[in-house]
């Protein structure tokens, strides 16, 4: 062996290759100098804040543009300040004012409540097409604009009452308003930049350009090499620009789980987005203080199509639902410390502790299945798991399926197909089975459980309940918090009696980071607001320009 | 022979035409939608913006149109990436391609040709077996492999080049030499086989029977016939090698072309599949022009007709 390592030193010398060795790795210079070099998953589909929907996406825009509301630094139920100094509601929690305080855009404009006007004009005008539109439907009046039942955007509730003041009519109480508001489909463009490329409603708008960008975040765009990187550096315009610590981001569009883990290695990463499943074992044994293993708002599930044969019976879909050993599942197969789900909302929203209907139980549901007319699994029709073509997926279904046949002594199959063709099946319904996530947009039971009423075009399964709607739709006019979470789980209950779907495991986030960068904290939504990240080596702060 | 090179580019304006139909219809036969995510958008939105794309129009009145703005130099808008078109995306990415694919092609011709050309002299002595046997495993260790082992022996274990990444000079050593070793093993073969040919030929028997030097027999002699297989296998080997390869561009991190094939696939992004077909059959249409005349010129049997 080292014969080899000396032969192919000298080789190295030889190509004149050696003065790169010596160098300092990328992520100490990064260190430094302040600058956060970040695994960002995938190139971005746009930095336009209406016409993205990713996680990858969110990162980047979060440094560059702040909503009225921003995310707290360490706790996800505190409304951080952001272009809104303070706000109110009325007794209601209907009717919302938000203070704006003095800030500035990039090209100078001062940040005005007339912006968040234009704005969610924009967000909601139906000819741009914003797929997050959906969001903003709390609002009064935003459903009937943004489905082009009406071209008078004054009948959506928003008002600048001067340039200072913001306010927010919702079709009912919204106590959890201002944590919805966080999300960056809520955020503001500047009006100017928009106008002048294209206007309101053009999806090709050249504004959200690296020349053109304009935002009011703490960082700015400095650097877009598409499938490389996209780099943004402090912004001297940004009204709280004195607690941004780092000077700039490099966010890396890597896919390949495989490549960030050697780029983070190799010194080329602070962060990753993602570790594959088979190593977190080895990562946990050899770089504890690098694996980070965090709960994530988010659940894995599968979906049924309960019109379907012999789905249509509540009683077969709960006998599959008791009959997953989760425990075992998470521990041997996803391996990434996720938590058992045995509800439809998972672990994490505080005082809305997780449904535990979906439990494991094989004794209780084999007495459903015979109950049902397949006693020991006699004469259970051929039915098969849908999965998007994934490893994971796989092998998740594969033990599914093992547990089945153990348990119920059914025999199910799975089959997989490519992303979008999948997506196809799933929203015409033709699956038995399907294998389905939802990360939640901000933190409460109403972001999972409002995805399964009747005919929401998440739902899928073609199970409704008018009791379950109602408890929906009347939770949000609940006095207080405390019924109106009594009001949800009533609803998840009813729901996980008839079990549309079936929850597997609550996600977790997985991935690497250096521990020499301070200010990130674990997050369940993973929103780490960048103003607060820095090194503890990095020199002083650039001043402010 | 300016007849023969106007007469094989009107052939490749039809081959392009004909591919270029074929993969608008069946792009547009293909399930699932270039908007479509796990989170449902509502009908009216789907609405408008397939309309904004010109998918609420019939596929054939589609095709005259995008057949019309490609004629015009327009490949339109990508369906996915918001606000770039299928030109910036290639004019961005192709250079990259370009780059790494002719240092990887001179990589694979540099080390390929002479190897097979030593082996083919060389016959059965541990000058043939050594590079052969090392051209064997080249074919056989698929760039996956490769690539993961080069960055783990040159940029994890001694650690004198980057791992990963497109930023500088020393970024290009390690995909090239990925993608150089890999064709250049395919190259030395390809030499031995057609230099061995040629050797075994009865005017070279007669050559060396008169006394002709061995040196001119394989330089002046063998060398341009030997060659021709190999030159045969340059056509598709450059339009792929520039085109970009997705597997070194994702093992290494490298913004070229490859992965836009990859991601306009998976996304369904229309316009993109459509622009890199183009751009990719254009290319092989192109190289394999060029190696029928370095043909013709290296072999004295053939003639431009």
């Amino acid at each position: 062996m080292k014969l080899v390592r000396h032969a192919l030193l000298v080789l190295m010398l030889g190509l004149g290759l050696s003065a790169c060795g010596d160098r300092e790795r990328a992520t100490d210079t990064a260190a430094r100098e302040g600058v956060l070099l970040w695994g960002n998953g995938t190139e971005p589909k746009g930095l336009d804040p209406h016409l993205v929907t990713g996680v990858p996406e969110n990162h980047i825009i979060s440094s560059l543009i702040e909503g009225l509301i921003a995310y707290h630094p360490d706790n996800d139920m505190i409304p951080a300040p952001g272009m809104a100094e303070s706000w109110e509601h009325d007794g209601q929690y209907t009717v919302w004012t938000f203070h704006l305080r003095d800030a500035k855009w990039t090209n100078g404009d001062p940040v005005v409540a007339g912006d968040f006007v234009y704005s969610w004009h924009r967000a909601l005008i139906p000819e741009l097409g914003n797929q997050y539109a959906e969001i903003f439907y709390v609002m009064k009046g935003a459903q009937a604009f943004n489905e082009g039942k009406t071209k008078d955007f004054s009948t959506v509730g928003v008002k600048a009452l001067d340039d200072k003041t913001l306010q927010v009519t919702l079709n009912g109480p919204a106590p959890y308003f201002p944590n919805m508001l966080k999300h960056y489909s809520w955020f503001p463009v500047n009006p100017r930049a928009v106008e002048e490329h294209g206007g309101m409603a053009d999806r090709q708008s050249g504004w959200s350009t690296l020349e053109n960008y304009v935002g009011n975040g703490p960082f700015r765009l400095k650097k877009w090499v598409t499938n490389q990187e996209i780099e943004v550096e402090r912004s001297p315009t940004y009204w709280d620009a004195k607690t941004v610590k780092l000077n700039g981001i490099r966010f890396f569009p890597i896919e390949n789980a495989g490549t960030e883990e050697v780029m983070f290695r190799g010194g080329r990463l602070h962060l990753t987005n993602n570790v594959l499943n088979d190593k977190v074992p080895v990562f946990k044994k050899k770089m504890p203080d690098e694996l980070k293993i965090e709960p994530y708002l988010g659940n894995y599930y599968y979906k049924i199509n309960v019109e379907r044969k012999p789905f249509n019976d509540p009683r077969v879909r709960k006998a599959l639902a008791l009959a997953i050993d989760r425990k075992l599942l998470v521990e041997k197969v996803t391996k990434g410390g996720q938590l058992p789900g045995t509800g439809f909302v998972p672990a994490g929203v505080p005082g809305y502790p997780p449904s535990d209907r979906a439990d494991f139980h094989p004794e209780e549901a084999r007495k459903l299945l015979a109950e049902a007319g397949y006693p020991n699994g006699k004469g259970f029709p051929k039915t098969e798991i849908l999965v998007n073509t994934l490893e994971t997926h796989r092998q998740i279904a594969e033990a599914l399926q093992a547990m089945w046949k153990e348990h119920l002594n059914v025999d199910i199959g799975i089959y997989n197909q490519e992303w979008k063709v999948y997506l196809n099946n799933v929203t015409n319904g033709d699956y038995d089975m399907a294998r389905a996530g939802w990360i939640g947009d901000y933190v409460d039971p109403s972001a999972f459980l409002n995805i399964m009423t009747t005919g929401n075009g998440n739902n899928d399964t073609n199970w409704g309940d008018p009791r379950y709607d109602a408890l929906i739709r009347d939770a949000q006019r609940a006095p207080d918090e405390k019924t109106r979470f009594a009001m949800l789980r009533e609803a998840e209950q009813i729901m996980m009696d008839a079990m549309p779907v079936i929850p597997i495991y609550f996600y977790t986030r997985v991935y690497l980071k250096d521990p020499r960068l301070k200010g990130w904290h674990p997050k369940l939504l993973d929103n780490h607001p960048q103003k607060y990240l820095y090194f503890e080596e990095q020199g002083q702060p650039a001043p402010a320009e | 022979m300016l007849k023969f090179i106007g007469k094989r580019f009107l052939q490749g304006i039809l081959v392009l035409l004909g591919i270029y139909a074929v993969t608008f219809f069946l792009v547009a036969a293909t399930p699932g939608s270039p908007f479509s995510s796990e989170r449902a958008i509502s009908p009216e939105i789907l609405a408008q913006i397939e309309a904004f794309y010109g998918y609420d129009k019939p596929a054939s009145e589609r095709f005259i149109t995008s057949l019309g703005n490609i004629l015009h130099g327009d490949f339109g808008p990508s369906a996915v990436y918001a606000n770039r078109t299928v030109t910036e995306i290639i004019a961005e990415s192709f250079p990259v391609s370009l780059k790494l694919g002719s240092i990887s092609l001179g990589v694979a011709l540099l080390l390929g040709i002479p190897a097979g050309v030593l082996a083919a002299v060389k016959k059965n002595t541990w000058l043939d077996y050594v590079p052969m046997s090392a051209a064997m495993a080249g074919i056989c260790l698929p760039t996956f492999v490769m690539g993961p082992l080069l960055a783990l022996v040159f940029g994890l274990i001694f650690a004198v080049l980057p791992v990963a990444g497109w930023f500088g000079p020393e970024f290009v050593i390690l995909p090239a030499a990925t993608l150089g070793l890999y064709y250049a093993a395919y190259f030395a073969r390809l030499t031995r086989g057609g230099m061995l040919e040629m050797l075994n030929q009865d005017w070279v028997r007669t050559a060396r029977a008169k006394g002709v030097p061995e040196r001119t027999i394989v330089w002046k002699h063998c060398l341009k016939g030997g060659l021709i297989p190999a030159i045969t296998f340059l056509g598709p080997a450059l339009a792929g090698i520039i085109s970009g390869s997705f597997v070194v561009e994702t093992i290494f991190q490298v913004p070229g072309l490859g992965q836009w094939f990859v991601k306009g696939a998976l996304n369904r992004d229309d316009f993109l599949i459509l622009g890199l077909t183009v751009l990719f059959a254009a290319l092989i249409v192109l190289m394999n022009l060029l190696v029928d005349i370095a043909q013709v010129a290296l072999n004295p049997r053939l003639k431009y007709d």
